[in-house]
């Protein structure tokens, strides 16, 4: 009844093939970009930039890097810390070492380097399969950070061994460092956030996309009917880790500000964005941004409601959260192992046809 | 000549000890076919319980272990009840978040259950170096290390012959050769679960007293996981051999590491480096040392 696409003829190719082919999806996306993008930046505050829309925004586009990956290509990675690492000391080094370029170019730079890097660490992924390969990707978790923690040069022999970034503008206003406005780093990470999103969400219904799922479904059947895994799997992880390393890069420059590689991109990063992947839906990149925010509001929300609500003692909360957030996940992935997606998706099927059963 | 010997002793030695912990995985999973990413925690839970129940009720050290073994079971039913259950046919990715899941909670339980500061535990290991060794061949060799290693052959004697002679060992055998078929033959899935995740708790049980007894129980011990998967990845995650063999090369492999090639490059590289070893084995065999072949079909 709310959600019916008769009567939306289509007279061309072109239509039949749009982004969002039902006229009700296309308003609401619209809608909603429109409102994040004129709406939010004036009524953002600090607490709402830096607690809540940039990390979900970051985590975001790391999460649809990944999601390429394992959701797309099904080769499951546990390096996603590691490449994280990778764009925001690429960004770091960019930016020290050229402090004229123009941020956005040391951002996509950073993406660049962090695809090189991937495409290294994804060159086993031809031998190795399945969890052997996760197990194998940790390996490059671990060497990077450590990698980042023993090379003065990469942290331009600072004495804490933090990377702290410099102030840069676009545009005339500040996106960078502690006197940047919220709006300002908001706008800049949702544009990044915007076009990345769009730009996966046409490569993964494309050619490249569908030799991904391909791959994915049955690799051996995928190659006897032409696709090469080679070339395949070496785009898929090149491409996620460019997604990957941009996210790194914001995460870096336009969230934390100053980073350390064993805090801010262990494994308990990788883990965490594979959770967001999980629960918001294997090969879906609405999937991606739901169980991103899923996952950055989850523990706020059980934080504000233990300690302020129960005024439960924070130390105590802290367990207490840990072991709620590990109870939500098994919920979750025994309630809808296909995500929050499928969910989604089930709720439109539901309006589709209401009042009436099927 | 003498040092190198040292070192390798030393390197076999904590190989033992990353192959107790890979035990647990390779029996969940050949069992199962889940990877069971809580096998970490598995081990500080159990190393938890030990001591809480030994502190706070003040038991003997036999009784404690009775006791945790009895909490170990019963998590083993709770997580088949609660989690396994219901994921029945899911794909293995599922699963394993799922494992990832029954990580944290376990964590977070044994921290509200137990309190979360660094706990000695004693339970009457022997320790120091080994007097004769140390006197006649000056060679250092730790006590509670061989007692690890000890307990590791005589465990994998144990597993080997109940998997091999028992009744129960058999059934397991066909659950992970063939869901299906050994279910058409009467095979409970569920009561061999139960069964296969409590054998990896107990292992998990030891692998927390080794552990436990040689840098105390805390959070960290839950990153010993971390630890064992290079050996799972060497040895193959089918393969209770492999588990054990994987340990002593990487074991070995690291000592020597660190010796010949910390020195060059810098040092803490006991973080990847058994990554990297792993994965160079894995270059030659995908399927691990002993692990069983790949065999593809469409």
């Amino acid at each position: 009844m709310f959600y019916r696409e008769a009567g939306q003829f289509k007279t061309s190719y072109r239509a039949d093939q749009a982004l969002f082919p039902i006229a009700q999806d296309r308003y609401f996306v619209i809608a909603v970009v429109l409102a994040a993008f004129v709406v939010v930046p004036f009524v953002i505050t600090d607490y709402w930039a830096n607690a809540l829309l940039l990390p979900f925004l970051i985590y975001a586009l790391a999460a649809i890097g990944l999601n390429i990956l394992t959701g797309y290509c099904g080769q499951l990675s546990l390096g996603t810390g590691g490449f994280l690492a990778v764009g925001a000391y690429a960004s770091y080094k960019l930016m020290t070492a050229f402090p004229e370029l123009n941020i956005i170019i040391v951002f996509l730079l950073s993406g660049l380097i962090t695809a090189m890097v991937g495409v290294l660490f994804g060159i086993p992924s031809l031998r190795i399969k399945g969890f052997y390969l996760a197990v194998a990707t940790l390996a490059s978790q671990f060497f990077i950070v450590w990698l980042f923690n023993k090379v003065p040069w990469f942290f331009n022999y600072s004495a804490t061994g933090q990377i702290t970034v410099p102030p840069r503008e676009v545009l005339g206003f500040l996106v960078t460092g502690p006197n940047a406005s919220p709006a300002a780093t908001y706008l800049f990470t949702l544009g990044f956030v915007a076009v990345f999103a769009l730009m996966a969400k046409n490569l993964a219904r494309g050619n490249v996309g569908r030799s991904w799922m391909a791959i994915r479904d049955m690799d051996i059947a995928a190659e006897i009917i032409g696709i090469r895994p080679l070339k395949t799997k070496l785009i898929a992880f090149a491409v996620s880790s460019f997604y990957i390393g941009v996210a790194g890069a914001l995460l870096f420059a336009v969230w934390l500000g100053s980073a350390e590689p064993t805090e801010a991109f262990g494994i308990d990063q990788s883990f965490l964005i594979l959770f967001m992947i999980i629960i918001g839906g294997l090969g879906s990149i609405l999937g991606s941004f739901m169980g991103a925010a899923f996952m950055t509001l989850m523990p706020i929300f059980l934080k504000n409601f233990m300690v302020d609500g129960l005024g439960v003692q924070p130390a105590l909360s802290e367990h207490v959260q840990i072991v709620l957030m590990g109870t939500l996940i098994i919920f979750f992935l025994i309630v809808e192992p296909h995500g929050l997606a499928r969910l989604w998706q089930i709720a439109k099927e539901k309006l589709r046809i209401w009042p009436f059963p099927y | 000549m003498m040092f190198l010997l040292e070192a390798t002793i030393s390197g076999l030695m904590a190989g033992v000890m990353y192959s107790l912990v890979a035990l647990g995985f390779v029996l969940i999973f050949k069992a199962s076919g889940v990877f069971n990413f809580a096998q970490g925690v598995m081990a500080l839970f159990a190393g938890l319980t030990l001591v809480g129940l030994m502190e706070k009720f003040s038991l003997p050290p036999w009784a404690a272990i009775i006791a945790t073994i009895a909490v170990m079971i019963l998590l083993a039913w709770l997580i088949e009840f609660l989690v396994l259950r219901r994921l029945v046919n899911q794909a293995p990715i599922i699963l394993f978040m799922a494992t990832l899941g029954l990580a944290y909670v376990l964590e977070g339980l044994g921290d509200i259950l137990w309190g979360s500061d660094v706990k000695l535990l004693d339970i009457g290991l022997p320790q120091g170096a080994v007097d004769w060794l140390l006197d006649d061949y000056n060679l250092y060799v730790e006590r509670l290390e061989v007692a690890a290693a000890v307990t590791a052959v005589i465990m994998v004697v144990v597993l080997a012959v109940f998997f091999q002679k028992t009744r129960i060992g058999r059934a397991l055998r066909a659950v992970a050769d063939d869901h299906q078929a050994a279910l058409s033959v009467g095979i409970s899935l569920r009561t061999i679960w139960v069964i296969v995740w409590s054998v990896s708790g107990v292992v998990a049980l030891v692998a927390g007293i080794m552990w436990g007894s040689k840098s105390g129980v805390q959070f960290s011990l839950s990153l010993i996981a971390l630890k064992a998967l290079p050996v799972l990845m060497l040895g193959g995650f089918t393969s209770i051999p492999g588990a054990i063999i994987g340990g002593l090369i990487i074991g070995v492999g690291e000592k020597w590491a660190e010796i010949y090639m910390g020195p060059i490059i810098g040092g803490a590289i006991e973080n990847w480096f058994a990554y990297m070893l792993a994965l160079a084995f894995l270059l030659v065999r995908p399927q691990g040392l002993f692990g069983e072949k790949i065999i593809e079909r469409i």
